[in-house]
């Protein structure tokens, strides 16, 4: 005889408690998990090995790679000499906090300042699935427009700092700054956002300032 | 596609509560899903056909959906209002301080199971 049992479960509660616990651990290992997020084409990877090339003397940085498949984006880390693993999501369009930890143990986090997730290409899903990470950061471009976050409202949610990048193909797309912030600060009004151009290094400064702080206040233990 | 990714955490959930209460058969789930949780039912509903036939539990399990509407309630005129219809901004008095009451679930309500 089958009986009715009530859950009254949310779906996410145990990834959600499964990336607090991993928080808690990253926490006590001084080890700072940042989860850049982005749609397909945005920059992610260029952005990434800017930003390694700027702060490998002075952070011991790790990067996980994560794609449905191929492993491109890690071989163009792999130059820049710091660790990096390829993590395979067997079809799925985003990482769950399972699948970073598993990530986090085969690179190992002894080691690492910075650990470095980045998250399959797009704006859905990864956003529904905390991942353990300290900080999420999320890159919007330039051509992709400035009715994004009118789009995929949680993405820009759950996100800590926007990049919008691309800011050298300005001249080439309608892309409205003010609008953009305006529609950005009403669904997360902490959101730090900072224009960049991966390409020309324009930005990146204040950008390597924000992470830089960000590393050094988790890994204080304060 | 994150309704793959769904499903497998709703399986994980229902392992546990069939562990705790030494159930080793779900003839049904039932699901309260919102409007606005970017979830889209038939898409689960193919996710999970898929998926239970590699989980003797959940095998011949069915899934119900309950799509939970999406309500917002306005601070400045403490109104509420259907947010497919309007979105972030209130339709009585204009204002942008306004959150969602209800619409964002994604719950497992209940279980048939022995």
């Amino acid at each position: 005889m089958y009986k009715v049992y009530e859950i009254k479960k949310r779906v996410f509660e145990d990834n959600d408690r499964e990336a607090d616990k991993m928080r808690g651990e990253l926490r006590a290992n001084r080890t700072f998990l940042m989860n850049l997020m982005s749609s397909p084409g945005s920059g992610k990877t260029t952005t990434l090995k800017r930003t390694i090339e700027a702060l490998k003397d002075e952070m011991r940085i790790g990067v996980m790679e994560a794609d449905i498949d191929s492993a491109v984006d890690a071989d163009a880390i792999s130059e820049t000499g710091v660790k990096v693993i390829q993590l395979h999501t067997g079809g799925m369009c985003h990482l769950d906090a399972d699948m970073t930890r598993q990530g986090l143990e085969e690179m190992g986090t002894e080691d690492i300042d910075l650990a470095i997730l980045e998250n399959v290409g797009n704006l859905v899903c990864p956003a529904e699935f905390d991942t353990g990470a300290v900080k999420n950061v999320m890159i919007l471009s330039v051509p992709e427009g400035d009715d994004k976050p009118l789009k995929y409202p949680l993405m820009f949610q759950v996100s800590h700092c926007l990049l919008i990048n691309k800011t050298d193909a300005l001249s080439c797309f309608d892309f409205d700054f003010r609008a953009c912030e305006e529609r950005v600060h009403r669904l997360n009004p902490e959101m730090k956002i900072i224009p960049i151009s991966a390409k020309t290094g324009e930005g990146m400064e204040e950008w390597y300032d924000w992470l830089r702080e960000q590393v050094r206040e988790w890994n204080s233990g304060k | 596609m994150h309704e793959l990714g769904i499903i497998v955490h709703i399986t994980k959930t229902l392992q546990s509560v069939a562990e705790e209460n030494h159930l080793t058969e779900i003839a049904s789930v039932t699901l309260e899903v919102g409007e606005v949780s970017a979830i889209v039912p038939d898409y689960l509903t193919d996710c999970w056909q898929y998926y239970r036939k590699k989980i003797p539990l959940i095998e011949h399990a069915e899934m119900n959906i309950e799509v939970m509407p999406a309500i917002t309630f306005c601070q400045s005129c403490e109104k509420t209002y259907p947010t497919v219809d309007y979105g972030r901004q209130c339709p009585h008095c204009g204002s942008w301080e306004t959150w969602l009451v209800t619409g964002d679930e994604c719950n497992i309500r209940e279980i048939e199971a022995q």
